[in-house]
């Protein structure tokens, strides 16, 4: 370096060190880039696992079945009433109409499982029909009707046999003559989304679930959101500096790192326990979780605080502005963009929280859509986990569609937090 | 206008002691007023009394108190965690660091430009109608936008921002910044005007409009300026103060200080050999 002259010429002068510095940006430029990388692969590989799996939760296999409506099969007779109609054994109906399909197939136990191509939905689905089109009783109709979940997993698997473990080698031949002949075809399932939980995968949907969960959230939201800004306003502003404080602080950051099913067993020994309200009640899930969450949104909402430049405080009590006011027309509108994100990422962690909802008795299986509060309920993380822990193969389509669900409302949820972020934010 | 709104805050003050203040009793009285921060000590034992209806210049090399004694007379300290103030100062005979005074009614009368420009992030006109509408000095329409048009011509800033009033303030320039924050302080007619160093972000010809501003500014208030330039203090000043690592070294006439100073190190500060 001794030979280099001065000063140094801008080019061929840049020797050793300052290119062992620019090697060593390199690298870690590389590095990052590469660290990047890997967790985008990561990622790709898990939506799209999961996407390919729960695909199918969103479209079924439907079957064309010709039903006899006439009166005589109907066992209606002339004249008959609206009320009559609501009183046809549809079952019947329905089993008629699909062996009647297949005129050649006889015995007991091949016509059950010809009756087992249909769902066990399909009598429902008819009388539906059948009231909403009383005109179209009299004459013998077509009619999609959805098929049975092991049917439906066959005709989504492509017909490769190793998708139809649970068929047999009849009904695969029913199946293909009921292809040939276009009576067979794939549509959108709006019931996976309108439809509660079910023994029958064919008709479980996750409504029950997502309104479960937004009301959890709600309740978790209106808790956690108000007395968490609150206490951090009281803590960060008003609060004295001292040792019971600091005792404070260094609890509330523990709180946030205890595992949330403790907060799980803390609800029911103290909602469900000591105040008695009912088990299952999505007002007790929001409870637990805005317990959880309440801490997060303590500690994000200080940060925010802490992040206003006293300078602003100073100019606002300079000119006279009393405490109060100093914070709530300046520094807390200020520091609200970092306290709503904060808030919605806890909401996020709330919505995918399993565990302490288990505690609390959120995980039965609950066929109706809670219509309150009070109502027992189940969630959308726990729905994922009931239908996971299911025998049936085709619920294992069913949690992976019910994971997309759940994903679709974190990057709404994520989306909304950076939305609010943007629309809020003001710099000084 | 603005001396109908003055008569009303008049009345609007502080209770008065009674008696008539005598003329030659100052408006502001410190004395043996100590400052320190979590124990190190900032000020020591500074004895001081600012004339009403005058400039008062505090100079100083940098970090030798003057900002720390500014904050002391409208109680900005307190809000500092561990800032002690111990000592005694009176605004027209009141002692403002007695138990029940209120801060508020105290800053309202004391108003602060500080040191750093900081306007809130709000519009223009936010900023300066922020404190005569918590004062309630007036609350919204003609006679707000009145205030703060006289306030933004008299802080020499009107022509600049006119155009746009609802702009958002963290938009101006420096200088202008702080403009801004010498209108805001004006707007709500405080008696006594504390400014740490308003002109050091600004150029010569918005200086000259701010000393311009001090000028008038002296008939009905008293200013206390902060300023670490000597030709400043010597023209809008009649009163200097010098303090050096945290003691009043010399107060006095700024004509005397700067002319005939009796300390010798004020002597070496204004002629330019410490600082
Ligand atoms: N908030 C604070 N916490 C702790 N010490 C402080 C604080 N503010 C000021 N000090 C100390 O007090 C002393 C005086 O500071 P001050 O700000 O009053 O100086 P100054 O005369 O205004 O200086 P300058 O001309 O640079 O503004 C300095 O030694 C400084 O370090
Ligand atoms: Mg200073």
């Amino acid at each position: 370096m001794t030979e280099q002259s001065y000063p140094p010429n801008l080019v061929t002068d840049a020797v050793d060190g300052v290119r062992k510095r620019h090697r060593k940006e390199i690298r870690f430029r590389l590095l990052g880039l590469s660290a990047i990388l890997a967790s985008l692969g990561f990622l790709v590989f898990f939506i799209a696992s999961i996407v390919t799996t729960g695909y199918g939760a969103f479209v079924k296999t439907v079957v064309l079945v010709d039903v006899d409506l006439t009166l005589d099969s109907l066992g209606l007779e002339d004249g008959y009433t609206p009320k009559d109609l609501e009183e046809i054994s549809y079952r019947t109906v329905a089993r008629n109409a699909i062996r009647d399909m297949f005129p050649e197939v006889s015995g007991r136990s091949a016509r059950r499982e010809l009756t087992g191509l249909l769902g066990a939905g399909a009598e429902f689905e008819l009388k539906d029909f059948v009231l909403k089109n009383p005109d179209l009783v009299g004459a013998p109709q077509s009619f999609w009707m959805t098929a049975s979940d092991d049917f439906d997993l066959f005709n989504k698997g492509g017909a490769r046999e190793e998708t139809a473990t649970q068929l047999s080698s009849q009904q695969k031949d029913w199946y293909r003559s009921l292809l040939r002949d276009s009576r067979v075809k794939t549509t959108f399932n709006a019931s996976f989304l309108t439809a509660s939980d079910s023994r029958d995968p064919e008709l479980a949907g996750v409504w029950g679930a997502i309104k479960g969960s937004f009301f959890a959230l709600g309740i978790c939201l209106l808790l956690s959101f108000t007395v968490g800004v609150l206490a951090a306003i009281y803590l960060e502003e008003f609060a004295p500096k001292n040792r019971w404080t600091s005792l404070l602080e260094v609890n509330i950051n523990n709180l946030a790192a205890v595992p949330s099913i403790t907060y799980g067993l803390l609800g029911l020994a103290i909602f469900l326990g000591i105040f008695g309200l009912p088990r299952s009640a999505s007002l007790v899930g929001g409870m637990v979780l805005a317990l959880m969450t309440l801490p997060t949104i303590i500690i994000s909402s200080r940060v925010s605080l802490q992040a206003v430049p006293p300078s602003i405080r100073e100019a606002a009590l300079g000119i006279g502005a009393s405490h109060i006011q100093a914070v709530f027309h300046h520094v807390v509108p200020l520091a609200l963009p970092g306290m709503l994100t904060g808030t919605i990422i806890g909401m996020a962690r709330a919505l995918g929280e399993t565990a302490p909802l288990l505690m609390i008795g959120m995980v039965a299986f609950i066929a109706d859509a809670p219509a309150s509060v009070l109502d027992p309920a189940s969630a959308l993380p726990v729905q994922v986990y009931l239908w996971a822990d299911s025998p049936e193969r085709a619920f294992a389509e069913k949690t992976a569609g019910a994971i997309l669900v759940l994903l679709a409302f974190l990057v709404a949820m994520n989306m909304a937090a950076v939305v609010l972020r943007k629309r809020f934010e003001k710099r000084w | 206008m603005v001396i109908a709104m003055t008569q009303e805050m008049q009345a609007s003050k502080i209770p008065q002691t009674g008696e008539e203040p005598a003329t030659d009793r100052p408006k502001i009285h410190a004395s043996c007023v100590h400052v320190s921060y979590s124990g190190r000590s900032a000020i020591k034992n500074v004895d001081l009394d600012i004339r009403a209806n005058s400039v008062t210049a505090l100079i100083g090399p940098s970090g030798c108190g003057k900002t720390t004694f500014l904050r002391c007379l409208n109680r900005m300290n307190d809000i500092i965690d561990g800032c002690e103030v111990r000592g005694n100062i009176q605004l027209d005979g009141e002692d403002i660091y007695a138990p029940g005074v209120d801060t508020v009614v105290l800053r309202r009368r004391i108003g602060m430009v500080f040191q750093k420009p900081n306007p809130f992030p709000k519009s223009i006109y936010e900023n300066v109608a922020y404190g005569p509408r918590i004062h309630g000095l007036a609350s919204k329409g003609r006679a707000l936008d009145g205030i703060v048009e006289s306030s933004l011509k008299r802080a020499g800033l009107w022509d600049e921002v006119k155009d746009r009033l609802d702009a958002p303030a963290t938009g101006l320039s420096g200088g202008q910044q702080q403009r801004l924050c010498i209108a805001r302080a004006i707007a709500i007619e405080p008696d006594v005007i504390l400014m740490d160093e308003p002109c050091s972000a600004l150029d010569p010809i918005a200086t000259a409009r701010i000393e311009e501003l001090i000028d008038e500014l002296k008939q009905n208030f008293t200013i206390i300026i902060v300023t670490h330039s000597m030709q400043q203090a010597a023209r809008v000043s009649q009163y200097t103060a010098f303090f050096h690592m945290g003691e009043l070294v010399e107060e006095g006439e700024t004509k005397v200080i700067f002319t005939n100073p009796k300390d010798p190190r004020t002597q070496a500060y204004v002629t330019g050999r410490i600082g």
